[in-house]
């Protein structure tokens, strides 16, 4: 006999989180990301950890790297309006490096848009949203079982690059409901963030790595730590030096791209002959693959790729898939984001197809596989 | 002044500092460092966190944890750490713009909580670091770059503010009443809640040029001149005060809970229980 839950997409969110360790949890409710916090608010004061509502996301995400900067695993959820506020301190946990997680429950935009209806518009919002360029991790989960697993994953990538990670959900998967088996599921090793034990001298950027995760002293243990939003220097201290300005920028650049092998994710379900590659994530991923099925069931040849980290793009992934491929049929419940990205890979040869809802309603498998070639 | 004391908790590496030459600012950080020494705090227990502005510069000059954040948000940031680590001793300074314009919602609500937090404002009536715009606490018909003829914004009184949002400690000091500061600072220190402590300071660049008084002694003058102390003014009438700013302590209040104890003491021993 298993151990299996019947759980909602945000409920395993939470546990998720748990799982990975996270123990301190700040947000601003908002539909439909709310339950993730109903759920550590539960969770967390059984483990001795922190849970409080701010009064915006703004605060919400500074609290969490404060929190972070003083030792703990922190997340934070949210969706479309939230996320807007906390583009601010995206940027700053970029920049001081703090490692934190957000969860992203995409809801209809721009603006208030639908509350409690799906959409996926948030792709290059993840990816580009706060000023001045960084890379980011972005991670997208179709199941309820996903849910849990890629929190963990989450929690994983921000420990270990000591970066902000998106989980970027959906209203459709955050809300639904499905069986999770916890004694069958595979969970990643839990990662946390190398931390300065020693007495040496400590500074709080401490790498002549180009590509490298400087370790981090807890605020309050036995090393003093500066953390600043300014561009800084190896101390942590507010530099206007042209070659500290360069190392910090390329450095913060590098730690992510140089070792986007390691993070990258993606499942493919290839069929050699097939001239139509379909790609879709998150809810869109689970129209696409039941299109597969049923357009394979009429004798049809197609194949499909689903990138589970979007940030980075699995790219050089895609690329090696497209022998043969004469048609790309990407699925979003947006005017097409994926697609884009998608377009800059292929050459003239391949046509894009954009299938778009923007009326907050799921793509169906019918919509998908009357594209396929 | 004992100049060794202030060097211990002085990152001498830094100096000297960006303020302009008599600027008010520098007066206040000696105030704080003198008080962490007073109090004996050790460095690795104390986490400075500001904003930005010119008063946000002030935690690159102190030697102990420092948290140099975004514009108004300190006390947002200051939050995650007390909660994380409820025995770290938490200094938010902030700016008057900073504190109660852009970051006027994450003030009123951290008094609110009374989380055990010192928020320090260097209140120099203006935007220094952006050029002298008027700011929350610009006087009606004082000139600032934005208010070029005259501002028509009646401005925060941010002791007023920040009480009735439910701070435990409150105090108003200035850059000229050195032991005043001093004895507030401390006591906001000490004081187990939300502490505050809006110190009128200087900006003789932006305030004081646009307000024709350029010179940096004036305008610490100006200060001495429009203040009245509140054990004075509490036997005087509204005329007799006048114009005038009360300084003092205004709030000192030991019985309400603490946030931070209060959420060890309710919300975990509920949550053990119920498991
Ligand atoms: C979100 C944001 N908006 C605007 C600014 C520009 N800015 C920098 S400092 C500052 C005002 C500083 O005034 P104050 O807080 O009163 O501090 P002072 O410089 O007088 O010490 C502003 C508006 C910024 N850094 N961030
Ligand atoms: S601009 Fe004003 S507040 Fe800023 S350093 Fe100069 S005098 Fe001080």
């Amino acid at each position: 006999m298993g151990n299996i839950k019947f759980l909602q997409g945000n409920e395993a969110i939470a546990l998720g989180a748990l799982k990975a360790g996270c123990d301190f949890f700040a947000g601003y409710p908002i539909t439909p990301s709310s339950e993730v916090a109903t759920t550590m608010s539960i969770e967390l004061p059984k483990i001795h950890g922190k849970f409080i509502q701010m009064e915006d996301e703004i605060a919400s995400l500074a609290a969490c790297i404060g929190a972070s900067f003083a030792g703990k695993k922190t997340m934070t959820a949210t969706s479309g309006p939230g996320i807007s506020l906390m583009t601010e301190g995206i940027g700053v946990a970029i920049m001081t490096e703090a490692p934190v997680v957000i969860i992203n429950a995409q809801r209809g935009g721009p603006s208030t848009g639908q509350a409690t209806k799906v959409g996926q518009g948030d792709v290059m919002q993840a990816r580009w949203g706060s000023h001045g360029g960084y890379p980011i991790i972005a991670i997208s989960p179709s199941t309820v079982e996903e849910c849990y697993i890629y929190t963990i994953h989450a929690f994983n990538f921000a420990e270990r690059y000591r970066i902000p990670v998106f989980v970027l959900s959906d209203e459709v998967v955050s809300h639904m409901k499905e069986n999770i088996d916890f004694t069958s599921v595979s969970l990643p090793t839990i990662i946390n963030r190398k931390r300065h034990n020693s007495n040496d001298e400590f500074l709080t950027y401490n790498t002549s790595d180009p590509r490298g995760v400087p370790p981090m002293v807890d605020f309050g243990e036995r090393h003093l730590t500066r953390v600043s939003t300014t561009t800084h220097d190896k101390r942590g201290w507010a530099t206007k030096n042209q070659n500290d300005i360069n190392f910090l920028h390329r450095r913060l650049y590098n730690k992510i791209m140089s070792n986007r092998e390691d993070i990258v994710m993606y499942e493919t379900d290839i069929d050699v002959e097939a001239k139509t590659l379909v790609v879709g994530f998150g809810c869109s991923f689970r129209s696409s693959k039941q299109a597969i099925i049923e357009a394979r069931k009429t004798g049809k040849k197609v194949s499909l790729f689903r990138p589970i980290i979007l940030w980075p793009f699995p790219d050089k992934e895609l690329k090696e898939i497209l022998r043969g491929i004469k048609r790309i049929v990407v699925p979003e419940i947006s005017w097409g984001q994926i697609s884009e990205e998608i377009k800059k890979l292929v050459n003239d040869n391949i046509e894009i197809v954009k299938v778009n809802h923007v009326d907050g309603t799921m793509i169906t498998p019918e919509e998908i596989i009357e594209k396929v070639l | 002044m004992n100049t060794d004391i202030k060097l211990k908790y002085l990152r001498t590496g830094k100096l000297p500092h960006i303020w302009c030459p008599g600027c008010g600012h520098g007066i206040i950080l000696g105030a704080i460092v003198k008080s962490f020494d007073k109090i004996g705090w050790e460095k690795d227990d104390i986490v400075v966190v500001s904003g930005i502005g010119c008063s946000g510069r002030t935690p690159g000059y102190i030697d102990a944890n420092t948290l140099h954040t975004t514009h108004g948000r300190a006390l947002a940031f200051a939050t995650g750490i007390k909660m994380a680590k409820p025995n770290l001793h938490i200094v938010i300074i902030m700016g008057d713009g900073d504190a109660s314009a852009i970051g006027g919602n994450h003030l009123i609500h951290a008094a609110r909580r009374n989380i055990d937090l010192t928020a320090i404002v260097f209140n120099n009536k203006i935007y220094g670091m952006t050029g002298g715009q008027y700011s929350p606490t610009t006087p009606q018909k004082a000139k600032a770059s934005t208010a070029p003829y005259g501002n028509i914004e009646p401005n925060f009184d941010l002791a007023k503010l920040v009480k009735g949002a439910g701070a435990t400690y409150v105090a108003r000091a200035t850059a000229y009443h050195i032991a005043l500061l001093e004895k507030c600072i401390c006591n906001g220190f000490t004081h187990k809640g939300f502490s505050f402590i809006d110190v009128l300071t200087t900006c003789p660049t932006q305030y004081g040029r646009l307000n024709k008084m350029k010179s940096p002694e004036g305008n610490l003058l100006m200060i001495k001149d429009n203040t009245i102390p509140r054990s004075k003014a509490e036997s005087m009438t509204d005329e007799e005060i006048g114009n005038r700013i009360i300084i003092g302590e205004f709030v000192n209040n030991d019985s309400s809970r603490e946030y931070t104890e209060l959420y060890t003491d309710e919300i975990i021993k509920k949550a053990m229980n119920k498991e």
